[in-house]
C-alpha cells in the first residue's frame, strides 16, 4: 500500500520550490477576468485562496468561498491541453537565400517541434483534466503518426493532481467514470483538508519522480484520521455533480439516430462558433497555414487550433460537406462520445462540463444526449437492443 | 529583364477614409509593398497617377450616389482583381442606416439646399453592382489582414483570412468570455474574426465591427442577449451599426423593430 504523506498549507510553497529546482514552470490555477485561468505561478499566494465558482449553461461566476480553500472551485474556463497542444505553433519557417529562382530554403532551429520544449509542471490537476491528458496521449503521443511537439512536453510533464472536494454545476465526471478522485495518471495527488485547528494537504505519490519530491518535501506520514478524512472529501455524495449522462450503449443511440428530430433543435440554437471545442480538453483539431511576406523571401507555416464548426473545416474540392449547423453539431457530438470509441477505444467525453458553461447560449451535450435518448422513435433502437445490427 | 511590377490602384467611395488610412498605417510595411507594387493610383496618397489597367484595385466605400452607380463599372472593367476594404464597401457601413428610413427627408432637415443633394436611397455595396474578387471586412479593416491580402495576391496562395467567429480569437489569445463569466452582452459568437478580438480583452462585448461571420445563427443569440437583459431595442440597436446593412444583421435588426 502506497504511504500517504501530511503537507501542511505553510509548506506547499517548499512542494513548488521542489520542482522549481528541477526546472520545471509551474503553471496552475490563478485569478484572472474574474475566473479561476490556468497560468504561470511562483508561489502559493498565486492561487485563488478563498475563491469558488457557481456553473451552469452559458454561465461562470467567480465567487468568495465560505471556506478558506486553496482549490474549492470546478474546471476552469480554459483546459490545460495548451500547454501541450499550444493554441498556435510556427512549423517551419524558410528564408530564400539566392535569387528569385534558386531558392535554397533553410529550416532554421526555430522549428518548435525540434527545439527545446518548456518542462511544465502542473499543479492542481483535476481527476477529468487527467483523463483528458490521456485521451490526448493517445491522439498526439500513440500509434504511427506521433506530434513531436506534443511528445517532448508530454515527456517533461510533472503533473500534481488535486482530488475535488467541489462538484461544479456542469461536471458529470460520475456518469463518464473519470472522477472525481484521481486514480491513476499523476506524479502526485493532493486532497485539500481543511479543519478547524489546521489546513492540510494528504498527499500521495503516483510515480518514482513523485515519490522523491514527496520524500524531500514531507517526512510525515498521514494518520488513518487524515486518511478517513480525505476519503470522505472526495467521496461520492461529498461531490454532487451538477449534471448526469447515461452512456448506455452511447454509441448505437447516435448511430441509430441521425435524423432525430433533436438535432434540429440543437442546430436552431447552436452559434456554430466553436467555443465548446476550444474548450474541450479532448478536441485535438487544428490546421496549418502558408504565409509568405511581402518581400518574396520568407515562407513559413504555422499551425492552430481548429474547430469542426468551421466552414472551412469539411472543405474539399467544391465545398463543405458540413454546410450545416445541424450537421456540424451532430458531427461534434456523435465524434465526441460515439466514434471516438471506435477511433480510440475511448469515450472523447470527461465530463469537466466546460462545453456547457462556455457555450455562449448554454447547449448542454447531457440535456441533447437525454433528449435523443429519451424521445425516440421505435424503430430507433440502440445496437444492444436489436441485437447488433452493424456487421 | 526586369520584370514589371504589378499596378495597385485605390479607389474611394462613400466613406470615411479609414480603411485607406490603415494602408498608409502600415509604416514599414508600406515600403515594403510599394518595393513590390506599382502604387499606380492612390489619391489619398500621391496626386501621381498611372493609367490603368490595373492588376489589384482595393475599394473603399459604398454606393451612394447615382454617379458613384456609374463609376464603380469603369473601376470594374479596369481592374484584373477586385478587393472590398471595409465595411462601407463590403456591407453598405454605417450610412446604411439610411436604408431603414427616408433619405430625402434627412436631406431636407440637414442641408438648407437639398434640391442640389444629388443621392441614392439606399447605402449599397460594391458586390451589389459588379464582380468582387474579395472581401475584407472591418471597421477599420486590420492593416495585418490588409497586408496578408497584398501578400497572397503578389505569391498567387490562398489569403489566411478566416471567416469564423470572434470567439475564437478570444479563445486563441485566452481571454476570458466576457458574455459567459460577466453577463456582458456579446456579438462575438456571430461575428466575422479579423480584429484579433480587441474589445473582449478589455472587458467589452464584441460591437460586430467585422460583420457577420459565415453561418450566422443571429435569432439565437438575441434570445440569449434578451435572456441577460436586453430589450428590443437595444438588440435592434446593437445590430444596426457599420454593418447594418449586412444581410444576417440587416434581418435580425429588422426582427426586433416594434
Amino acid at each position: 500500500m502506497k504511504p500517504f504523506f501530511i503537507i501542511h498549507r505553510n509548506s506547499l510553497d517548499s512542494l513548488f520550490g521542489a520542482l522549481v529546482g528541477r526546472n520545471f514552470t509551474l503553471v496552475g490555477p490563478t485569478l484572472r477576468d474574474r475566473a479561476v485561468a490556468y497560468s504561470e505561478i511562483a508561489t502559493v499566494n498565486d492561487l485563488p485562496f478563498g475563491w469558488t465558482d457557481e456553473q451552469d449553461g452559458g454561465t461562470y461566476r467567480l465567487k468568495k468561498s465560505d471556506r478558506q480553500t486553496l482549490f474549492d472551485y470546478a474546471a476552469g474556463p480554459h483546459s490545460w491541453k495548451k500547454f501541450l497542444f499550444p493554441p498556435a505553433l510556427q512549423l517551419w519557417e524558410a528564408e530564400r537565400q539566392i535569387g528569385p529562382h534558386e531558392a535554397s530554403p533553410e529550416y532554421p532551429p526555430s522549428h518548435e517541434g525540434r527545439g527545446e520544449q518548456p518542462r511544465y509542471a502542473m499543479i492542481g490537476v483535476r481527476s477529468c483534466d487527467l483523463h483528458a491528458i490521456a485521451v490526448q496521449d493517445k491522439v498526439f503521443a500513440e500509434g504511427s503518426h506521433r506530434d513531436p511537439t506534443y511528445e517532448a512536453r508530454r515527456k517533461n510533464l510533472f503533473i500534481v493532481a488535486v482530488n475535488c472536494s467541489h462538484g461544479g454545476g456542469t461536471c458529470f465526471c460520475r456518469s463518464m467514470n473519470t472522477g472525481p478522485r484521481a486514480t491513476s495518471g499523476f506524479d502526485l495527488a493532493l486532497t485539500e483538508i481543511l479543519e478547524a485547528d489546521r489546513h492540510v494537504f494528504l498527499a500521495e505519490s503516483g510515480s518514482d519522480r513523485g515519490a522523491q519530491v514527496l520524500r524531500e518535501v514531507t517526512q510525515e506520514e498521514a494518520q488513518e484520521s487524515d486518511i478517513r478524512a480525505a476519503e470522505r472529501i472526495t467521496a461520492d455524495a461529498s461531490v454532487p455533480m451538477g449534471r448526469l449522462m447515461d452512456t448506455t450503449d452511447i454509441r448505437g443511440l447516435l448511430y441509430n439516430n441521425y435524423d432525430h428530430p433533436r438535432w434540429d433543435h440543437a442546430a436552431a440554437r447552436c452559434l456554430a462558433c466553436g467555443n465548446c471545442t476550444i474548450v474541450c480538453p479532448t478536441c485535438f483539431c487544428n490546421t496549418v497555414e502558408d504565409f509568405t511576406d511581402l518581400a518574396g523571401t520568407r515562407a513559413e507555416r504555422r499551425r492552430r487550433w481548429d474547430v469542426c464548426f468551421a466552414v472551412d473545416f469539411s472543405y474539399i474540392h467544391g465545398g463543405s460537406v458540413r454546410s450545416t449547423i445541424r450537421s456540424r453539431y451532430r458531427q461534434w457530438l456523435t465524434h465526441k462520445v460515439a466514434t471516438w470509441i471506435d477511433q480510440f477505444g475511448t469515450s472523447g467525453c470527461v465530463g469537466c462540463g466546460r462545453c456547457i458553461t462556455w457555450c455562449p447560449v448554454g447547449i448542454d451535450i447531457t440535456e441533447e444526449v437525454r433528449e435523443i435518448r429519451a424521445n425516440r422513435p421505435d424503430d430507433r433502437k440502440t445496437l444492444s437492443e436489436v441485437g447488433h445490427a452493424h456487421t | 529583364m526586369k520584370k514589371q511590377k504589378p499596378k495597385l490602384a485605390v479607389w474611394k467611395f462613400a466613406s470615411c477614409d479609414g480603411c485607406q488610412l490603415s494602408l498608409l498605417d502600415c509604416e514599414d510595411h508600406l515600403l515594403a509593398v510599394a518595393d513590390r507594387v506599382d502604387i499606380a493610383y492612390f489619391p489619398e496618397a500621391t496626386r501621381a497617377v498611372v493609367k490603368g489597367p490595373y492588376d489589384l484595385s482595393l475599394v473603399e466605400g459604398s454606393v451612394t450616389t447615382p454617379h458613384d452607380e456609374e463609376r464603380i463599372h469603369q473601376v470594374r472593367r479596369a481592374s484584373r482583381l477586385l478587393v472590398t476594404i471595409g465595411a462601407c464597401a463590403t456591407a453598405g457601413g454605417i450610412q446604411g442606416l439610411r436604408n431603414f428610413k427616408d433619405v430625402k427627408e434627412f436631406t431636407t432637415i440637414v442641408y438648407a439646399s437639398p434640391q442640389y443633394i444629388e443621392t441614392l436611397k439606399k447605402s449599397t455595396p460594391i458586390s451589389d453592382h459588379v464582380r468582387v474578387d474579395f472581401e475584407l471586412w472591418g471597421c477599420p479593416i486590420n492593416k495585418s489582414q490588409l497586408l496578408e491580402v497584398i501578400s497572397a495576391f503578389l505569391y498567387r496562395r490562398k489569403p489566411n483570412i478566416p471567416a469564423h467567429s470572434v470567439c475564437i480569437e478570444c479563445k486563441l489569445r485566452e481571454t476570458v468570455c466576457v458574455m459567459v463569466a460577466h453577463g456582458t452582452p456579446c456579438l462575438g459568437p456571430v461575428t466575422h474574426a479579423g480584429c484579433g478580438a480587441i474589445c473582449p480583452s478589455y472587458h467589452r462585448g464584441c460591437y460586430g465591427c467585422f460583420g457577420p461571420k459565415e453561418t450566422p445563427n443571429t435569432a439565437s443569440l438575441s434570445s440569449w442577449l434578451v435572456r441577460l437583459g436586453m430589450k428590443n431595442d437595444a438588440i435592434l440597436r446593437v445590430f444596426r451599426t457599420f454593418n447594418a446593412n449586412a444581410e444576417a444583421f440587416r434581418k435580425e435588426s429588422q426582427a426586433h423593430e416594434d
